[in-house]
């Protein structure tokens, strides 16, 4: 089936617009990257097409890559279901924001080096999905790290950008390290790091062993997906430009934590203790992020921190054992992230560059598609039945529930607190009276294009595509227990939250400056992150950097290593000092060291025993 | 009768190095070498090394010391003057030369313990003939090769001593 | 019949005599008195290899007395050029002075 194709396509689009980019025309650039994902994406749905029912997996080897002793890795690409679930989002989502950043870039500069770079994302994201081993899925990881890197970066001449690119990569490589270290832990007790043989040899291993990979695992996850607490990176990630947000920190990069752990359920299954930490961790960041969110006032931040809630949620589903909600979740959440952070581009554009929500106002008759492809967005993510993020939102909650009433009970909140941010920066920013001074317009086709198409997938998509009855094979579905309570529950804390948004901001909109001002301490605890950044910085980063300037380079490095050798050199000079006095030029004292060597010579002899 | 021989010319040989190394002026240590010469060549005849008695004297102190005499008197040597010295050759030297000379005598005295005592007319092979036969036969290559050394000699004395002069 | 002269004495004599041009050539500072005190330890030599030559009753110890003798005429004539040559440009007969290959 040439499943390498998938990936290759985007590939060559980098290295032909990467190469070649400077002397080709802006239509050659736009044909060469949308027409090789395009490519990509046919190609997807041609091989899933011509693999019928995906019940079992396609694998196909392409050559022996590391062989080592017993062990044997091999580039290899496989599909099953989930991969099949993963292709069409990567793919799909985004060709849609290859077409958006032609609208968008066209007034940057370093526009081909831009494309390149997402289309290099996508081969490294494909390689991802497609992996069946770890090893390759790691190139993968490490490849979408860096071009997230690159792209973060891309307007390198701004310090902000760079210092978000540097955070981005070096907090993801924590994570890579737990990633690392888990593959260590599966060579030495599987032999092999294919999925194939570690997930049928599961049952064999001891709970410790399945524990501490699927913990270790969970670091890498925690890295990539941005949970606590390695997600210091994502919101600083905003620095790069919109549709780099929309495609790599919200549809796909960062879902491949998700993706990762829910390929590894057979080991998670295996470890209870480590899915517990799972779920806890996807929860407590949800609840966490959300409370962010609740105070930011840049629009870009504010998604952020959603998507970083939102994600924990997908690991609250795999925690809990519902991992084809979590899949669902992501799925859903890659159309209505990627039409928020989209749309948000649109307005920003709009604004020659405006980000913050208390400069906007009043764009809804300005902007309309604009506004109502948001609301499509708006209305998914708050979990509106019968919209998109309902139905994933609501079958997470629904096996949290089953497994730990509290774990419901705050994801409930979450979603009421999600609903609200959501909608506040939503009314900020279309509704009342335009606080800002640019000439906002609308934005032109190639903007316009795919957030109808995300608009629409937001809106139908749940019902649509349902996710968990596609991977039933893989994962088995739960016990449907019929009781709509829960249901009822969480729909009504999503309007809830819709209707306290529009309180604040459509019809008292003093009322949210006399809460801060009541809530001073708490408004400005949340307004700052939690001062997480601080903390790090104090605790971890300062004393690294600290103890790296002056013992290592100092220490280390210019007094011990420089000064050894410079000491040599220096012994050198002085032994050469002084043996330059031997050469006084005068003949007598060479003549006399002559017969001080022949002395010695001579008791040398002596001692040894004449010359006998 | 030649123990008597050997102490007399020895003590001369022995006082006239001594002079040679002492003596201020040049030409009192030419003098003195001379003398040394001239004992050695009495002694190789006691050791039967007729011909290199000889030639000790015909070469060695015949044209060689001449040789000096000629140099020192061209070029006006004076007595040394008692200036500074070398304070390494002072410092080192002496007592160097006592454990060469030393050790010298050590080894000399242990290497052959057995040796036969030499008489005058003990050797009798140390003829022109049998010198001149080894020469001829034997030794045929050095010997050439040492002529040429001879005349590269010549050459490069000329050489030097013609630059001396223009 | 005498009694003869052990062998020893010829050859601590030759080592005598060669300790002495030892000591003329460290010790003195007149280029040409050096030189001279090279001739001495070249006969102290000399009469060793004719000391030994009697011992072991051959004449090769006569021939490479020889070839000292030649050679040491040779080396003569030369570096007493030479001496004529360096007292020209420096004017000077003291070793010491002639060090200008200093360091």
């Amino acid at each position: 089936m040439q499943l390498w194709l998938i990936p290759v396509f985007p590939l060559a689009g980098f290295l032909l617009n990467g190469v070649f980019g400077r002397r080709f025309s802006k239509a050659a650039v736009n044909a060469i990257a949308i027409g090789s994902v395009l490519l990509s994406f046919c190609w997807v749905v041609k091989t899933l097409l011509g693999l019928g029912d995906l019940n079992a997996a396609h694998t196909e080897q392409y050559f022996t890559w590391i062989q080592s002793g017993s062990l044997n890795i091999g580039w290899d690409f496989t599909v099953d279901r989930l991969t099949a679930v993963m292709l069409l989002v990567v793919t799909g989502v985004g060709s849609l924001i290859h077409i958006y950043s032609i609208g968008y870039m066209a007034h940057e500069g370093g526009y081909y080096r831009f494309f390149a770079y997402l289309n290099l994302f996508m081969f490294f994201m494909l390689t991802l999905v497609l992996a069946a081993n770890y090893l390759v899925m790691f190139v993968g990881w490490e490849g979408v790290g860096l071009c997230s890197y690159l792209l973060i970066g891309f307007y390198f001449d701004k310090k902000f950008a760079t210092d978000a690119g540097n955070k981005a990569f070096i907090v993801n490589r924590i994570g890579d390290f737990g990633f690392s270290l888990a593959m260590f832990l599966i060579v030495v007790n599987f032999g092999s790091l294919d999925f194939g043989t570690v997930f049928t040899s599961v049952t064999g291993k001891s709970e410790a062993t399945l524990t501490a990979i699927a913990f270790l695992l969970l670091v890498g996850a925690c890295g990539k997906s941005a949970q606590i607490p390695l997600y210091v990176w994502l919101p600083d990630a905003m620095a790069g430009p919109t549709p780099v947000s929309a495609l790599i920190h919200a549809a796909t990069m960062v879902t491949a934590g998700v993706y990762m752990v829910a390929r590894s359920a057979a080991i998670y299954t295996h470890a209870p203790a480590a899915m517990e930490a799972v779920a806890i961790i996807g929860l407590a960041t949800a609840f966490f992020a959300a409370t962010i969110g609740l105070a930011q006032n840049d629009i870009k931040k504010v998604f952020a921190y959603s998507t970083v809630s939102q994600l924990g949620y997908m690991f609250l589903g795999a925690g809990v054992g519902a991992f084809s909600a979590g899949i669902y979740h992501l799925v859903t959440h890659a159309f209505f992230k990627a039409l928020l952070f989209l749309g948000a581009g649109s307005v920003i554009h709009a604004l020659g560059g405006e980000q913050d929500v208390r400069n906007m106002g009043g764009l809804r008759k300005k902007i309309p598609w604009t506004f109502w492809t948001m609301i499509c967005a708006s209305v998914a993510i708050a979990g509106v039945p019968p919209f998109a993020g309902f139905y994933s939102k609501d079958a997470i909650l629904a096996a949290a529930d089953q497994h730990a009433p509290w774990m419901y009970w705050v994801g409930v909140i979450t979603a009421g607190m999600t609903a609200f941010y959501v909608f506040r920066a939503i009314f900020l920013a279309f509704f009342g009276e335009y606080r800002g001074k640019a000439h906002p317009h609308e934005s032109p086709l190639a903007m316009i294009g795919p957030l109808v198409v995300l608009a629409a997938l937001s809106l139908a998509g749940g019902k649509l595509f349902n996710i968990p009855e596609f991977l039933a094979p893989l994962f088995p579905l739960a016990k449907e227990t019929g009781d709509i309570g829960p249901v009822i529950i969480s729909v009504a804390f999503g309007f809830a939250g819709i209707g306290l948004a529009a309180l604040f901001y459509l019809f008292k909109p003093g009322l949210p400056d006399q809460i801060v001002a009541t809530f001073g301490g708490l408004y400005k605890l949340v307004y700052n992150k939690y001062f997480v950044d601080e903390i790090y910085d104090a605790v971890v980063v300062n004393p690294v950097v600290g103890g790296s300037r002056e013992v290592l380079w100092k220490g280390v490095d210019a007094a011990i290593i420089d000064g050894a050798v410079n000491g040599v050199g220096s012994q050198a000079r002085g032994i050469g000092g002084v043996l330059k006095r031997l050469q006084s030029g005068n003949i007598r004292s060479y003549a006399a060291w002559v017969l001080l060597g022949s002395v010695v010579l001579l008791l040398v002899m002596g001692v040894m025993g004449g010359l006998r | 009768m030649d123990v008597i021989l050997f102490l007399i010319f020895a003590a001369i040989a022995v006082i006239c190095g001594f002079n040679v190394v002492v003596q201020s002026h040049p030409i009192s240590s030419a003098i003195s070498l001379i003398g040394v010469m001239g004992s050695l060549a009495v002694l190789y005849l006691l050791l039967g090394a007729e011909f290199l008695a000889a030639a000790q004297v015909i070469v060695y102190a015949g044209a060689i010391m001449v040789l000096f005499v000629f140099v020192i008197m061209l070029l006006n040597a004076g007595a040394e003057i008692r200036k500074g010295r070398s304070l390494l050759a002072q410092v080192l030297g002496i007592p160097m030369l006592f454990t060469f000379l030393g050790l010298m005598a050590f080894f000399t005295r242990n290497m052959f313990p057995g040796a036969p005592d030499v008489h005058f007319g003990g050797f009798r092979h140390g003829t022109a003939l049998d010198v001149g036969r080894a020469l001829f036969t034997q030794y045929l290559l050095p010997f050439e090769v040492v002529s040429v050394l001879i005349l590269i000699a010549i050459v490069g004395a000329v050489v030097l001593a013609q630059k001396e002069m223009e | 019949m005498s009694a003869g002269v052990p062998i020893s004495w010829y050859l601590i004599l030759s080592a005598v005599l060669f300790t002495l041009g030892v000591a003329g050539f460290l010790l003195r500072r007149n280029v040409i008195t050096v030189f001279m005190s090279i001739e001495l330890m070249l006969n102290a030599v000399n009469l060793s290899f004719i000391t030994f030559s009697y011992q072991l009753k051959q004449v090769n110890g006569h021939i490479f007395s020889f070839f000292v003798m030649v050679v040491a005429a040779a080396e003569a004539a030369v570096g007493l050029a030479i001496i004529l040559t360096v007292f020209k440009n420096r004017s000077t007969l003291n070793i010491d002075d002639v060090s200008s290959m200093k360091n």
